[in-house]
């Protein structure tokens, strides 16, 4: 075994490397092509860092490129992504040229790299007109949808869907986001890399190091919850539940941690409300944190006691993963894939309120040990499921699986 | 000693498989327990296995008080705990096919919606998605000879191997058996005994993980013995 799958066998277990190794055994040498619109910044992007030289580990001929365009194309693809994500918004038809331009030249420049490739993984709606461009192409293509398209506006739906129409299968986080398309649809969570920054095991002195960069009380109860300053994440009701619970821990900090917010008009107009309703409390700790600022995340994780995802609409939230990989009980929002990681009373506690999480952050610090038994069962669960290594078999058996015709029941020899 | 090992003529060794479930959207959805039933007088079978088994190897998200996703939605997202528990208790072992299943499912439910006054429904966040499966089996190329060796290759095999070998051989051996029972019935003689304490393990309750304790209980107390 390699030293990358040696360490991932430590964290994730020696079965799903050895299942991992069985699986590829057969795909040895197949071309791969992953498609994506970043090299840095964003879960795919950081996903991809580690899943294409794991797949190279495993004797396949794993590449990633990118799409380029100009202004326009990236004005247009945002638009798009809040526009299938269900945002009512009118896009110009010049930025739709901009946005099939940009796929047509990104296809010449690819070219044979497009067409010679056995397998190609486009991931979002930013490359996803590229098939489209590539007539001569041989392997199979798949869609990998990031976003929840559940409920897209449906002028932009129209618009884009044709360019799914020929993809050989997509595949989507939760049953929820997928809408109805000809060909398979899979299910695949995402997943959160153990050796990234975000979320490796950091020393205690990196950890008090945070807190007193941020002046909080290392020997007093913590209560975290790390997002974009978006209404959707509740923060307003995530200080209404510490209020509520402070009452009964007296001695209880809230960090409420995001980013973003300097680039992005709405997220500054919530961070401004989320500041009016602190109050100035010194208890309230309200974090801006750069886009890159994982380490900083993953101390502050550590360092809390209950971790909050109060959302009352969520994707899949993979900040509930990470922080239940730290050992975290976590309290989250009953939405979304929140309800796919939370197993109410045992990693942590679904809630519909803020009184509902104001009760459980009481319990649990009224129940130390219990706390410490979620937050380890809360590691179990993610350490067994939502890994990068569980996302990868999971990647390797589609694979097997078209490239075998697709029956319900394929056996390798 | 309480067994005799005696092969058979041309005994096999065992081939430890492993497997792996992709799970695929039918794009099928029910917001109320009638367009439950209407759905599963035609959904693949393939649908009806994923919602039954699948659960163990893909994340346990609900409750483990119901071991099937009908149970779990007619639950938490229609509220009717009647239904659940009438259709929690099926055991999908004791069918002879997914199509028997299916019939047991439809006259469970259409038995509540002839006792309700109202169809129950879902939120509309909250409703039912059919999901099938497709299974990928593959050889770990690891060989077993005796049924010793057996029992000590079990507490080592992966859950992907425990599942295919002891839930899923059920729907494709002949008599409806677990692959263990299978090659031990069929290769030696003697061990009617293990046969017998393996069949009364009901692998519906458990996790795979508890299940792989569970035989390899039952395996190493009957060598013990």
């Amino acid at each position: 075994m390699t030293q990358i799958l040696e360490a991932y066998a430590k964290l994730a277990g020696e079965d799903v490397i050895n299942q991992l190794g069985q699986l590829a055994e057969r795909l040895k040498g197949l071309r791969v092509l992953h498609v994506n619109s970043t090299r840095l910044g964003g879960g795919v992007a950081e996903i991809l860092n580690k899943l294409v030289p794991l797949m190279m580990e495993l004797g396949m001929d794993a590449t990633w490129e990118v799409i380029t365009g100009d202004e326009s194309f990236f004005q247009c693809t945002k638009s798009l992504h809040n526009a299938l994500q269900g945002n009512r918004i009118t896009i110009p038809g010049a930025l739709f040229e901009a946005y099939e331009q940009a796929n047509q030249r990104t296809a010449a420049e690819l070219g044979s790299l497009l067409e010679e490739a056995d397998i190609v993984f486009i991931h979002d709606p930013q490359p996803a007109p590229l098939l489209s461009f590539c007539p001569q192409r041989r392997g199979k293509w798949i869609w990998r949808c990031h976003i929840d398209l559940s409920h897209p506006y449906r002028p932009v739906w129209k618009y884009f869907r044709r360019f799914l129409d020929d993809y050989d299968a997509s595949i989507f986080s939760l049953s929820d986001f997928a809408p109805t398309l000809p060909r398979p649809q899979y299910l695949i969570p995402p997943s959160i890399d153990p050796l990234s920054e975000k979320n490796i095991q950091l020393t205690e002195q990196e950890v008090q190091a945070v807190c007193g960069q941020f002046g909080l009380d290392s020997h007093r109860p913590l209560m975290l919850q790390v997002s974009r300053f978006d209404r959707f994440k509740d923060p307003v009701g995530v200080i209404q539940a510490f209020r509520l619970a402070r009452k009964y821990v007296p001695d209880l900090q809230l960090v409420l941690a995001g980013g973003g917010a300097s680039d992005d008009p709405e997220g500054a107009l919530v961070r401004k409300e989320v500041e009016a309703f602190s109050e100035e409390d010194p208890d309230i700790h309200i974090l801006e944190l750069a886009a890159d600022a994982h380490r900083t995340i993953n101390a502050l994780q550590h360092a809390a006691d209950v971790v909050l995802q109060k959302s009352v609409r969520e994707g899949f939230g993979l900040t509930v993963t990470e922080a239940m990989w730290k050992g975290k009980p976590v309290i989250g929002g009953n939405t979304g894939g929140i309800r796919l990681q939370i197993v109410n009373n045992h990693t942590g506690f679904l809630v519909n309120s803020p009184e509902g999480a104001a009760l459980r952050v009481r319990y649990l610090f009224e129940h130390p040990d219990e706390l410490q038994e979620m937050g380890q069962k809360a590691r179990e669960f993610v350490r067994e499921n939502f890994l990068i290594t569980r996302q990868l078999r999971e990647y390797l058996t589609v694979i097997v699986a078209l490239t075998h015709g697709c029956q319900d029941r394929i056996e390798l020899g | 000693m309480g067994h005799v090992e005696t092969k058979k003529a041309g005994g096999q060794p065992f081939a430890v498989q492993d497997c792996a479930l992709a799970a695929i959207a039918t794009g099928r959805r029910a917001q109320n327990l009638r367009e439950l039933r209407e759905n599963l007088l035609t959904i693949h079978q393939d649908s009806i296995y994923y919602h039954f088994w699948g659960g163990l190897l893909r994340p346990r998200f609900d409750n483990p008080e119901y071991h099937n996703d009908f149970a779990i939605w007619s639950r938490y997202a229609l509220n009717d705990l009647v239904l659940a528990e009438r259709l929690g208790i099926i055991d999908p072992t004791e069918f002879r096919d997914l199509e028997s299943l299916r019939q047991e499912l439809i006259e469970v439910i259409e038995e509540r919606l002839d006792e309700s006054e109202h169809v129950p429904w879902a939120k509309s966040d909250s409703q039912f998605y059919f999901i099938r499966s497709q299974i990928v089996v593959f050889d770990t190329h690891w060989r077993i000879k005796t049924p010793k060796e057996l029992a000590q290759a079990v507490p080592h095999m992966s859950v992907g191997s425990i599942f295919f070998h002891f839930i899923d051989a059920r729907t494709h051996t002949q008599d409806g058996v677990d692959d263990f029972r299978a090659w031990l019935q069929e290769h030696f003689q003697g061990y009617e005994e293990l046969c017998a304490d393996l069949a009364r393990i009901d692998p519906f309750f458990s996790g795979l993980s508890e299940l792989r304790e569970r035989l390899t209980i039952v395996f190493q107390s009957y060598f013990v013995r």
